[in-house]
Order: C-alpha cells, then structure tokens, then sequence
C-alpha cells in the first residue's frame, strides 16, 4: 500500500497556548519563522525536540506543536545534548537568549559547539535580561546604564561568533529579527547542517532595550550598514548595491565600485566552506564603528564528524567486533570461578 | 623444615598489604582476596588510598593500604585489626600499628629499612619495633628488593622494572603463610599482563620466590588455615560496589527493555562507575564524560526525557551542584538514578574516605517541595541490587532516585553469585501509549492508584507535549500559576512517592526476636553493625538488626518496627542525619544514638562496647 507523504504546513507546528511575549517584542518574528522553517524542512512534529533554559525567549518551546522541555537557567545545552545523544534520530533546536547561553550557560554552550552536537542553537540577543526587567547581559556594551549598572557597566561584553569560533563554531549565522524572509531561510539551513548550528538572531526588548538594534535593522540604513553574506557569492552591499568588501593586508576594507580604483573583480567571494576560520572570524567582527557593515547571513558553515553521530557509531563498532548483549553473559566470560 | 611449620586454624583472619603508593599494594591486596575467594574463603576487602596521587616516596602522607578479611564463615567488614601486615617501608610500619593485632606476623622489606627510609617515615631511633613500642609481634625480615633483583637477573628488565614486582614476591610470602597455591595468582597475573609477557613472567618468578623463600626458610613463623566453605552454587566473581552498582544499572536497562545512558563527571570515589560504563559498549550503553557536575546531570535528563533509562554519577560536592538538576526532573517527573557514591564532607573534605553524612541533602537538598526516592545500598554485591532498584523505581514511577553508597562500600569488594535476571522483578514503564483512560491523555494525566503520569517520548505519534520546570495544570498540563492548582500539585507528588511503600519490601529485622535492643542502621554500614550483633550475641546478650535500605519513602512497617523494642539504637557514620529523620516520621520516638565522623569504617570491637553500655543503663 502506498502512503502519501504528509505535507506540513506552518501551522501544524503552531500550539494552541497563547503567545505571552510582550506586543512588539522581535521573539514573535522568530517563532513565526521557525514554523515557516519547519514547514520547509517537513519535518513530522513528533521528531522535533525544542529545548530551552530560562529566560524571555526560552518560553518559546511552549509555542511549538512539537516535543518541547523548558528547562532550567543556563543548563538547555547540556539538555539539548543528552536527547541527542540518546537519539540521535530527533531533530533537536535549543532555544537561548544571551543571558541564558552567555552568562549562566557559557560553559554548556561553548562544549555543546566544541563537542559539534547536532543541536541547532538559536540565540535570540537582546543584549538585555527581560524576564528579570532590565538588568546588563553579557552583550551589553561597555558603559550601558541598566537597574544593575545605574553608572554604566565597567565590563566589555562577549561577542557571540568570536566566543563560538573561540569554542570552534563549524556553523554560524546572523540575522535580524525584522528580516522574516532571511531569518526563516537560515534558520532552515541552519537545522540542514549536520553538527552544532549556532544562529545568532538581533531581537528587540521592545520594553526594557528598545531600539538597541535600531541602528542596522532600521530600513533606512540596514543596507549600507549591514552585508548579506551568502557562500559563493560576492560580498556586496549598499542600497545601490555597489559596495563590497575587499581584504588588504591583514583587514577587510569596506569600498565602493568604480571609486579609488576599485573594481567588482576586487570583492571578496564569500566562502562559508573553508575550513581555515581565519576570514569568517574577522567578517563577524566587522563593525560600524570601523566603517564596515555587520555580517549578516550564514558566514561559516564547515563539515565535521558530529558528536552524536560518533557516539553511537562507536557503540555499533565495539558490538561489531563483540556479539556479547546480555549482562549475564558478559559477566560469564569475566574471571568467575564455580561452585557446583 | 616445613613439617615444623605451625599450622593454625582459624574461622577468620585479616591481611593488611600496605607500602608506598607506587609499590602497588592494591593490586597485591585484590589478588590475594580473589584467589581466597576462589579457594572458598568468604571475604570483604577495604582499599584505603592517600588523597595524593603520589606523596613523596617513603613519607606517612603516601601509604596505601588494602585490607582483606578471609573467613570461613560469612565475613562483612574487612576487620578491625590485623593479623598479618606487610609493610613495605617504615612509614607503612608507622601508620599501621595501631592496627596489630598482639602476635601477629609482620612481613617487612628490610632494603626498605634503611637510616634513610627511617627518617622519611620520621623514626628518630635505628630500631623502629622498640620505637613504636611492637613487641610480640612476629617479624619476618627479608631483603626483598635484593632477592626480587637477583630473581629478576635474566629478564632484561631494568633496575625500576624489576624492583616493581617486590609487591608479588611479599604476596608469595603471604601466599605461602596461608597455604594458597600458586596456579591461580599466575593465572591471574598472565591475564592482567596479557599484552606485556615479559612482564607477566617477571612477576610469576617474583610470586614463586617470594613463596620459596617463605617456604624453605621461615619454618618458625605460624601459617594460618582459613577453611574454605562450600558456597551456594553458582559462578561466582569477585566485585567492588562501583561496579556492582554499574552492572545494576545495565540490568534494569536490561529488564525495562530500554538503553542506558550515563551522563557523569570525574570525582573521587564515584568515577569507577564512569570507568565502568564507558566500557561496555558491546552492551548499548552510551556513557558521557559531561563538561561539568550540572552537564552531568542535565545530559542524562536530556537522554530520559528522550526514554533513556538515564543515570548520573558523583560524590557529595557533585550532589550539591545537581541540587536544580534534580528539582527539574522531579518537577518533569522524568526517571533519573542519581548515584552519590558518599565521601568525607563537608566541601572537598576527605575526598578517599567514606562518611554517610549526605543523607540530609539526598532528602531536602532542594528548594521548594521536592520529594523523591532514596535508597542507600548497604554492601559492595548489594551495590548492584540497590541500583537496580533504583532503576525500576525510577522508571516505574516516573521519578528521580537518589542512590546513596559510600566510598566504603564502592571500592571494597566481596565474592559475588552471579545473578539469575529471570529471579529478578520486572520492569514496566508506564507508557502514554497505555492510556485508556475517559479524558483526554495530557503529560501530567495520572494513573490513580500510583499517581505516576503517562510517560510519552519524543518520536511517539499524537503525544507531542511539553514539559518543564514552570508549575503545570493538574488536568490540562498547561502552566498555572493557580494557587489551589500549586497546592494539589505539590500534594499529588507528594502521594506519588508516598505509595511506593507499597512497591518495595518489607524491612527485615535480624536477630532476637525479644531483643532487648533493637540496632538500627542504613547503608554501607551493615557488615559491621551485622558483625557487632553476633559479637553481642556470643556475648549472652538479645539483640536484633533493622538495617534500611529505603530511606523515602520508608518501608511499610519501619514505624512498627522501631517502635517495638525497649531500646533503639541509631549507628551512623554523621552526626544522627538518619535519627533526626526517623524522629520527624515517629511523634515521641527518642532512640540511642552512635555517631563517628572519623572517615574510617566503624569498629566492631568498639560498637560492641558502646551497645553493651546502652543495654546496661
């Protein structure tokens, strides 16, 4: 008999509890595409494991019509990596934001990229605590007047991709809460890669850090200050499209075509493949600070053995090579004497 | 020469090998206890590490011992005091006097004796038997570096490669004292060394001079024979608890018809079981190595909330750390063995020595109302039925299980039947796919005699739900912050764990059934307060033995028990955790109370001596 194959929609991956984020808030945006995503991918809801910490955006595994565990403060990697590692057939997300992932978490979360579980991790930062109403997070920049820092913080913040590639990032992307087309793409491509997928998402605390995003995600400037980067592609930018990127010396540069002498030929083509991070670190880093636009989109996304998969592949080698299954009688090939 | 030798017959002796922590001790100390064991001895060992890796050569910081108690009728402590003590140096002379027994046999290593060695061990006199006052000690002096050398000459080995097998020439002496063949210690030794033949072979011509030279030369010294006993058969091995509690848990992974997962962090004295499980893949078990106590914990969640039948492992600092871990899966109600493999607290405390004193923390460790099961296994070969009881339990009832053993009971071992699976209880989780109930099934939708929830995993159709730390509707299973909602929440776990009483067994009471005194004790310490009960009955006196092994919820009739005898005494390795818990179960209950904190298992001799006081007040 012939079975036809289901179709999702984005709304079978919808719950029915009511959405409780504050109106406004960028976490809506994400949710939204992450069912967009889902629906893509087609994958069953019952294969689909969303696991949180604790925070605004970890609230958003109640909202999926899959399997979903809210876990406690900091500990969703760890989690996330235990249900993978049992089994590895379920497609497992880990929704984080950066006081969960980057604080009280760092350390799940840089051995969860290290050991290249494949978990896709969805850091939603606002660079702010929400849930706790408005305290400095560990993206905060240096000087940010919050409840907890009436003076200004006197501590620089993490930048998710340098700590992720710090911890060996084999995939990493960026995207902006208000970009729903982007965001729902990468976030499906990021579940495609096999081994840990870290997605920063740029999100608006409409509430406590309104407009901390503002200055790239507004329409008005978000094409001169931000570049698209996609693999294979050159690294344009600009709202005529007529700015790249280019590399000299030691540091990326960022031009206009036609103008100093250079031309589209001297662009940099963005490669998200290549092993060496050396260029994918230094595109996260741009800044507009130093007149470079953000880098936005998938900007590393490099195969290696994964985690889970080696895991269990290990156990198939040992039993391979050892027909033993039982406990007794494993114990009965051990130094056992008998008395009759 | 030999025919002169005495020969003693005794029902139980102790051997205590100790030396350098280099001189390997413990593998002299499991050999030995492994061939008695084969011979038909029954017996109960006691490894007694340093807290260093390696303290310097020669001091008193370094010594390592291992203890054995051989008996021909059942033994359960490794004894108090020793019989024969080999010491390979004067620091391991030093820390053990206090240990002789009047007239035992003391094998000594006299190239380790020299001026140098004395002052190491911090001897100011040539003569270290009259400064540590030994005089009726039977000494048997031999130069065993020099003959191991001698011995080793063909070999090829070099001079420290030779010299690492002084430890199996004294064991041939000792092999030798006890009228042991030799067959099964080279059998043993070739295994052990199977990739390193040279060195296998180097060791057995150690062992055999070691043997000879006791044989042919020290005909004035007394040899012991322990008889050994026809055991119930069956195969047996020889077994610390730490693997005994790994194997518990593949056998209830074994039974339930799920896979085992460890998720585990390295600490003394609980990683053996890290050891243990890493290695038998051949068996399905995934077993991780976590980036921390809180990872350890939290994968193994991961893993149960995938249907693993998922443990973790530690010791009392990692039990603090897992404190949210374990309130996360309460609350989830997922299944979880937690293994606290007891350790001398508080805080780093005495990390090689074993104490029970995280019996509060095992209970009420949590915050908010956060009941769960503990068990504690009492020793070594229980070690392997207490886990897998916790595992039943667990998976059951849908719930964390605390087991609590010892670093008394994880690394000392006795012979062990291998068990029959079929004889043991089945395991059945209940799954969501079971429902068949009138509402809709929900994740916290309970089955109403156990109160334990329907248990669905992630991949079962039509059960996708969600689950977590936040308070959840008692019939919808969404989250509520309804306060009578909370109230009946926090009842219904409660009750949940209250009507396991009704699933585990009875408490057993040993002895006089009109005991004058009741002993009463729980976990790793029942070889001793077993032992300390016959020495009380061969005394004349009535006592009997209610040792716990449930601790929550506590067996159906532990209040009937305890409130049957004139006298109760609570023994303890803290400062009465488990009398100040009877008290709050029991209005009116004043029970004895024995407390040591000292690191060392109890002592026989010593409880003897305290009980019989309480009975003559």
């Amino acid at each position: 008999m012939e079975t036809e194959e289901i179709k999702y929609q984005a709304k079978d991956y919808k719950s029915d509890q009511y959405v409780r984020w504050c109106p406004g808030c960028g976490d809506h945006a994400v949710l939204n595409c992450l069912h967009k995503a889902m629906a893509e991918l087609n994958i069953p809801p019952k294969d689909m494991a969303v696991i949180s910490g604790i925070g605004c955006s970890s609230r958003l595994p109640y909202y999926m019509n899959s399997y979903g565990f809210h876990t406690i403060h900091g500990r969703g990697a760890a989690i996330a990596t235990g249900v993978k590692t049992a089994n590895p057939d379920l497609n497992v997300w880990l929704i984080t934001g950066d006081g969960d992932c980057l604080a009280i978490g760092g350390n799940h979360f840089i051995h969860a990229v290290r050991r290249n579980v494949d978990i896709n991790i969805v850091l939603f930062n606002n660079r702010i605590y929400g849930l706790t109403k408005g305290q400095y997070s560990p993206t905060s920049e240096r000087g940010f007047v919050s409840k907890s820092s009436p003076y200004g913080t006197v501590e620089d913040p993490f930048i998710p991709a340098e700590l992720a590639f710090g911890a060996r990032s084999n995939y990493f992307a960026r995207v902006v809460d208000v970009d729903l087309k982007n965001t729902t793409a990468v976030l499906a491509d990021a579940a495609k890669h096999a081994g840990a997928s870290v997605v920063e998402v740029l999100v608006n605390c409409v509430i406590f850090n309104d407009g901390i995003h503002k200055n790239i995600t507004d329409k008005d400037f978000r094409a001169d200050r931000t570049v698209f980067l996609r693999h294979g592609e050159k690294m344009i930018f600009g709202k005529e499209a007529n700015k790249g990127i280019v590399l000299e010396g030691l540091k990326l540069k960022a031009v206009t075509i036609g103008e100093d002498g250079y031309t589209l030929d001297n662009i940099l083509v963005h490669d998200a493949h290549t092993k060496d991070n050396t260029l994918h670190m230094m595109l996260a880093m741009m800044t507009n600070e130093d007149d470079l636009p953000i880098a936005l989109g998938v900007i590393r996304d490099v195969e290696a053995p994964v985690y889970d998969q080696c895991v269990d592949q290990q156990v198939k080698e040992v039993q391979a090579k050892n027909p033993t299954r039982k406990l007794r009688d494993f114990l009965m090939k051990g130094e056992i004497w008998e008395v009759k | 020469m030999a025919e002169q030798t005495k020969v003693t017959t005794l029902e139980k002796v102790v051997v205590r090998f100790s030396g350098d922590s280099g001189d390997g001790m413990q593998l002299t100390g499991t050999i030995f206890s492994t061939l008695s064991a084969i011979f038909g001895n029954e017996i109960s060992t006691f490894p007694d590490y340093p807290a260093e890796i390696r303290a310097p050569q020669g001091t008193l910081s370094g010594v390592s011992g291992f203890q054995v108690h051989l008996g021909s009728k059942k033994v359960f402590t490794p004894g108090d005091k020793a019989d024969v003590l080999v010491a390979m140096n004067p620091a391991a002379l030093k820390v053990n006097v206090g240990i002789l027994k009047p007239n035992s046999i003391v094998i000594i290593d006299t190239d380790s004796f020299q001026e140098k060695d004395l002052a190491k061990a911090k001897f100011t006199t040539d003569n270290p038997f009259a400064e540590l006052g030994l005089n009726s000690i039977q000494l048997v002096a031999a130069p065993i570096s020099t003959f191991v050398k001698e011995g080793l000459a063909d070999f090829g080995l070099d001079n420290k490669s030779a010299l690492r097998c002084k430890n199996m020439f004294a064991l041939g002496l000792v092999c030798w004292l006890f009228e042991r063949p030799l067959e099964e210690a080279m059998h043993l030794l070739q295994n052990k060394f199977v990739k390193k033949p040279t060195i296998a072979e180097a060791n057995i011509k150690a062992l055999t001079d070691g043997y000879n030279f006791g044989h042919n030369t020290h005909a004035a010294v007394s040899t012991y024979r322990i008889e050994g006993k026809k055991a119930e058969p069956g195969f047996y091995t020889d077994i610390n608890g730490n693997t005994a509690t790994s194997y518990g848990l593949i056998a209830a992974a074994e039974k339930a018809g799920m896979k085992l997962f460890l998720g585990s962090y390295p600490i003394t004295p609980a990683t053996d079981i890290l050891h243990e499980l890493s290695k038998r893949k051949e068996l399905g078990v995934k077993a991780i190595q976590a980036e921390d106590e809180i990872a350890g914990i939290c994968t193994a969640i991961g893993a149960s909330f995938a249907g693993n039948l998922a443990a973790t492992s530690t010791s009392g600092p990692g039990l603090a750390l897992k404190s949210e871990a374990i309130g996360l899966a309460m609350i989830a109600e997922l299944p979880l063995v937690i293994i606290d493999v007891q350790r001398g607290g508080p805080s780093t405390g005495l990390p090689t020595k074993s104490e029970q004193t995280d019996l509060l923390q095992a209970l009420y460790g949590r915050n908010g109302e956060s009941p769960i099961v503990v068990i504690a296994a009492t020793t070594p070969t229980d070690c392997f039925d207490a886990a897998f009881w916790a595992g039943k339990l667990a998976v059951e009832h849908m719930t964390p299980v605390i087991l609590l053993t010892d670093g008394f009971i994880a690394n000392g071992s006795s012979a062990w039947r291998l068990p029959d699976l079929d004889k043991y209880p089945e395991i059945k989780p209940q799954y969501a796919t079971e429902y068949n109930g009138e509402a809709d099934w929900k994740p916290y939708r309970r089955n109403e005699e156990t109160m334990v929830r329907y248990w669905a995993i992630p991949g079962m159709e039509g059960f996708e739900h969600r689950i977590g730390g936040l308070e959840k509707d008692f019939e919808t299973s969404a989250i509520s912050t309804h306060p009578g909602n909370h109230q009946k929440m926090i009842m219904a776990r409660q009750e949940k764990i209250d009507k396991i009483a009704n699933f585990i067994p009875e408490l057993d009471v040993v002895g006089d059934a009109d005991a004058d005194l009741l002993i009463v004790g729980w976990g790793g310490t029942y070889g001793h307060l077993y032992e300390t009960m016959e020495g009380l009955h061969e005394n004349g006196k009535k006592v009997a033995l209610a040792h716990f092994k449930f601790i929550s919820p506590l067996p159906k009739n532990a209040v009937e028990v305890l409130t049957k005898y004139k006298k109760v005494v609570i023994a303890e390795q803290n400062t009465g955790q488990f009398a100040k818990y009877l008290r709050g179960k029991i209005p009116g209950f004043t029970p004895y109370q024995f407390n040591r904190i000292k690191g060392q298992p109890f002592n026989v001799t010593r409880l003897i001596e305290e009980f019989t006081k309480i009975m003559e007040a």
